[in-house]
């Protein structure tokens, strides 16, 4: 088990610097970051002012050393367009974002898995229809224009929720719904399938063997089995979540990190979206780790590893 | 002797996308109390399934039993195993009935203890304790030859090797000191020496403990060392039984004669491996004929068109009532009700050919399929056939080497094995 | 005497053809999921010959027309128009070029990239193994809809860009399956007989792994281009795929999104053209699955 974290541990310090490095090198995709930070109507002295004041004219590893040693400090450098330091900006919008991003997956759990299990335990029948459309829908709607129809219906038409905005438990309502969509299909596929594959194992039939009751054998037998799989991919659907809330955060004018990034896309402020783009990948990278962990914690054969 | 569990006319089907398939088709048998019945075949023979249906393992759907009664009489009452709600089924599965699965390395859940998997069974039968009921799951481990067993109580099922989760099974089988134990193959999975180990265990459990026992193999050896009398299925049908020297000394169903044959030979390398050509039957359509009609070297016009019953077999000696007597009844078509009236009739097989041969067969191309019996036999380390059977004959059946089974007929898994 | 057997079988008996159709036919979904996908393919294709107007021909005079069945409405234009007078249907029709056209060529230049260093990878193994490897996963560490709109800020608004930011961020997916499927392979027994008889790598990929990997690979590509076109009108939404000008399920989407209130159509239709064309390329991939896989076919039978 120590061993086994100890191995994730560094791969995943491993991982945050292979980002820190990707990263540094798209932005200079297009070979001129310069004229990539530059506003677009600025003038070809103010693009050199840039260039000079950012080190862009400085050898590469030169300027990479200095960058990834920035970084370990966690110095993100400074947003051009607010004027304050890139990592203090993600700091106060990320509550925003974590708020949106664990009521989206609680709907998405608090719907999805109890569906998948009954879904999964009565194969064939309307339950298990309805699972599965429910998971294929998931799939195929897309949550911007899903956000846009939600707030036609439930703000401008029937007007329970606020279209917009940060204010209070039921402005949550409609992102979270939009946000957690995706997953909440996605882990209705996942439970349903986790339960019928656990249904027909052999260690399932020797507790039928056994004698014991269909209610136990779900609770202490496939429940458990299942759960396994949901805790596994969590990590994955998190990621997700920080990428749709781009989307959602916009949409509704929710002050957090989504809608930050799109913000300094279209300011064209990449010192503030390199930021945004490392910090992301660090904290999914984290979750990713941490639901690790929780896996060993079910699993034995990870727990006892020697 | 009296019986512990009649099966009579037992069919089982699962509905799948191709149509129906017949997995069991009209097995009928008795198991003797405290005898241990052999059930012999290949992979998608029926003899898993008929037994997992005897406890109503198999899924609902897609498997259906389509008929049958399984009268199982236990020491306070007489139950159809077939009819009983799954609240009572559920009393007697690990309570009466143990049953022990092929594969110990998936048969147990890993996220929880073998000591808990042991435990939930006695917690669910007997009115023990929480530490009663733990002393007990430690005493079963020791029973079953698990060293410092207080220890490995608390493990987890990846900390075992194969056999010593076999161990494993088998305590959670016998833990509620049942009347049948149901060992599905529990070896195969195993080593060789790992086999014998296991082997030695459960007849010396179910001896001690007085346990009937119903033993599924494809190793005739394994067979003849442990069984008192076999039942060889094909196609889910029986299609031969008796008592276990009779049949491995004297097959008469070409299947069994080719099961037979099929044996490595131990002694004298020279031989080559005898395999039954064709493959297993589809159990799609509806038997109207004899199911091995298809593969079988000796088949006539009367294979295709009928299905034979079980007729008396061979040197007829049968058994009743534990006594060894001659049977008269050679080549008297029987109805399987006979079986009825004289419970433990011995040595049976559902083929025409012994009838017929005479009016329908070729005289010149002799059945006796004596070779393949004197190595059975060997291998089997049962003494030398009845001369009267002996090796006269001047031609063998044909021994065909089919490219596509390089492996003995009874190693092949092509078989639809879970249906 | 085995055919007597065999004749039971329909799988048997069959063509290839045959029993694909067979089992498309059984499966309904997925026959619905191919008659959904071929809709959508042959408008684009044919466009031209289907839209009623053309997709930039403006009329002021008729803007923000609602859908036909609506209150001012007009068959004329059956999806009603957008704020410059363009007919909504003909925008859309013409917007699932787009859409395919960075589907197509998204996964074509994953897949193409995918089969060679995947099989880089899995026959050489080693160093150059683990080195793209850790780039792959390195992409599959990002959070994919930032990465890909990290990127597609960076490059610009084109449709070559679009492409190009689909096709090289979906590769690492297509590089794990092929390398995969090179490793079992290898260590399987028959292609060391073929390389005992002097087979060479050339021929032991394009007899051996390329023929396992169809299955896979068809699969993964069908639910990939439902996950492009997906992605690119989200770029669209942001105003990152192609050029404003450019009719695109995306660029429809960010136009429409300014009218929700008063013009909620403007955002629907092209949504619902998103949706449709997802359900049915997850339908089909479903499927595929199903029929190409068949170790998952017998589970799911």
């Amino acid at each position: 088990m120590q061993r086994y974290l100890f191995s994730r541990v560094i791969q995943s310090l491993a991982l945050i610097l292979g980002v820190l490095v990707l990263v540094f090198f798209l932005v200079r995709l297009t070979g001129d970051p310069a004229r990539l930070m530059a506003p677009r109507d600025a003038s070809p002295e103010r693009v050199e002012q840039i260039r000079e004041q950012y080190g862009f004219d400085r050898p590469i590893m030169v300027q990479l050393t200095e960058y990834l040693s920035h970084a370990a400090r966690g110095d993100f450098g400074t947003s051009y367009h607010y004027r304050a330091p890139a990592s203090e900006l993600i700091v106060t919008r990320l509550p925003a974002t974590l708020e949106l991003a664990l009521a989206a997956l609680a709907f998405a759990v608090v719907v999805a898995v109890p569906l998948g299990i009954l879904g999964g335990s009565n194969p064939g029948t309307v339950m298990d229809t309805l699972a599965r459309g429910v998971g294929l829908i998931g799939q195929t709607v897309p949550n911007f224009w899903l956000a846009l129809m939600l707030i036609v219906i439930f703000a401008v038409d029937l007007g329970w929720f606020p279209s917009f905005g940060r204010d209070g438990p039921r402005s949550l309502v409609l992102p979270a719904v939009a946000l957690g969509f995706f997953p909440l299909g996605q882990f209705v596929r996942l439970t349903r399938s986790a339960v019928l594959e656990v249904r027909s194992a052999d260690y399932v039939r020797t507790a039928y063997s056994k004698g014991l009751s269909t209610r136990i054998i779900y609770l202490r037998h496939i429940f458990r089995n299942v759960s396994i799989t949901l805790v596994s991919i969590i990590g994955v659907q998190f990621g997700y979540m920080l990428g749709g809330s781009i989307y959602i955060e916009s949409i509704f004018a929710w002050p957090g990190i989504g809608r930050m990034i799109n913000e300094a896309v279209q300011n064209r402020d990449f010192i503030l979206v390199q930021g945004i783009a490392v910090f992301s990948a660090g904290f999914v990278v984290v979750i990713q780790l941490l639901t690790d962990v929780a896996y060993a914690l079910i699993d034995p054969r990870i727990r006892y590893e020697e | 002797m009296e019986p512990v569990l009649d099966v009579r006319d037992l069919a089982v089907q699962f509905e799948t996308v191709e149509g129906t398939l017949h997995a069991v088709n009209g097995v009928s048998f008795r198991l003797r109390r405290g005898e241990t019945l052999g059930i012999v075949g290949e992979s998608g023979s029926g003899k898993s399934v008929s037994m997992m249906s005897l406890l109503r393992l198999i899924p609902e759907p897609p498997g259906k039993i389509h008929r049958g009664r399984a009268l199982f009489y236990d020491a306070a009452e007489t139950v159809d195993l077939l009819s009983l709600s799954n609240r009572r089924i559920g009393f007697l599965r690990g309570n009466r009935i143990g049953y022990i699965f092929q594969d110990p390395m998936s048969s147990l859940n890993p996220l929880l203890t073998v000591g808990i998997q042991i435990r939930e069974s006695i917690e669910r039968h007997t009115r023990l304790s929480g530490t009663q009921a733990k002393q007990r799951a430690i005493e079963l481990l020791e029973l079953v030859g698990i060293p410092s067993a207080a220890q490995r109580y608390g493990n987890y099922p990846h900390q075992f090797s194969g056999g010593m989760r076999q161990r494993v099974m088998i305590a959670i089988a016998i833990s509620c000191d049942p009347a049948i134990l149901i060992a599905d193959e529990p070896t195969t999975a195993l080593d060789v020496t790992v086999q014998a180990q296991i082997l030695a265990l459960v007849r010396r459990l179910t001896q001690e403990l007085g346990i009937s026992v119903i033993w599924i193999s494809h190793d005739l050896g394994v067979i003849a060392s442990l069984a008192d009398r076999v039942l060889v299925m094909y196609g889910g049908t029986v299609v031969e039984r008796g008592d276990v020297e009779e049949l491995f000394t004297s097959p008469r169903h070409p299947y069994t004669v080719g099961l037979l044959g099929a044996l490595p030979k131990l002694q004298g390398g020279e031989e080559q491996l005898v395999n039954i050509r064709g493959t297993p039957p589809s159990l799609f359509s509806s038997p109207t004929q004899c199911p091995f009609e298809p593969r079988c070297p000796w088949a006539f016009a009367r294979c295709k068109t009928e299905r034979p019953p079980e007729f008396f077999a061979g040197t007829g000696r049968v058994y009743l009532g534990g006594t060894e007597s001659a049977s008269t009844t050679q080549d008297t078509a029987e109805s399987p009700e006979q079986e009825a009236d004289e419970p433990f009739v011995a040595h049976r097989a559902a083929c025409f050919h012994d009838l017929d041969r005479d009016q329908e067969r070729d005289p010149s191309e002799p059945p006796a399929p004596a070779q393949g019996a004197d190595k059975a036999a060997e291998a089997a380390g049962i003494g030398a056939p009845p001369s009267a059977r002996g090796s006269a004959s001047t031609d063998p059946p044909p021994a065909h080497t089919d490219s596509r089974q390089p492996s003995r007929l009874t190693g092949d898994r092509t078989g639809a094995e879970e249906l | 005497m085995s055919s007597r057997i065999n004749a039971l079988d329909p799988s048997q008996t069959r063509s290839w053809l045959g029993r694909t159709l067979h089992y498309l036919l059984r499966d309904k979904a997925g026959a619905f999921g191919l008659v959904l996908f071929l809709f959508v393919v042959l408008s684009a294709v044919f466009a031209p010959y289907v839209a009623p107007h053309s997709p930039l021909q403006q009329d002021l005079h008729s803007s923000r027309m609602p859908p036909a069945w609506h209150e001012g409405g007009d068959w004329e234009h059956p999806l009603g128009t957008d704020n410059l007078g363009r007919d909504m249907l003909s925008r859309i029709i013409y917007g699932s070029r787009v859409s395919l056209t960075v589907g197509f060529f998204g996964v074509l230049i994953s897949m193409s990239l995918g089969l060679v260093l995947g099989a880089i990878a899995g026959y050489l193994g080693g160093r150059v193994d683990a080195v793209i490897m850790a780039i792959a996963n390195l992409f599959l560490a990002i959070p994919y809809l930032l990465l890909v709109v990290v990127v597609a800020a960076i490059l610009g608004r084109s449709l070559i860009n679009v492409i190009l930011i689909f096709g090289l961020t979906n590769a690492p997916l297509f590089v794990r399956i092929t390398r995969g499927e090179v490793f079992r392979i290898r260590k399987s027994g028959y292609v060391e007989s073929a390389v005992s008889i002097g087979a060479g790598r050339a021929r032991i990929l394009g007899h051996h792994i390329l023929p396992n990997l169809i299955g896979p690979m068809v699969t993964v590509a069908t639910f990939e281009m439902s996950g492009m076109i997906f992605y690119e009108a989200g770029l669209g939404f942001l105003g990152l795929s192609v050029p404003p000008g450019v009719p695109s399920w995306g660029n429809m989407l960010a136009h429409g999104r300014q009218y929700i209130t008063f013009s909620p159509w403007l955002a629907a239709f092209p949504g619902l053209a998103i949706v449709v064309t997802s359900l049915g390329m997850n339908l089909l991939g479903d499927w595929l699955r199903d029929v190409l896989d068949p170790k998952l076919r017998r589970t799911a039978s």
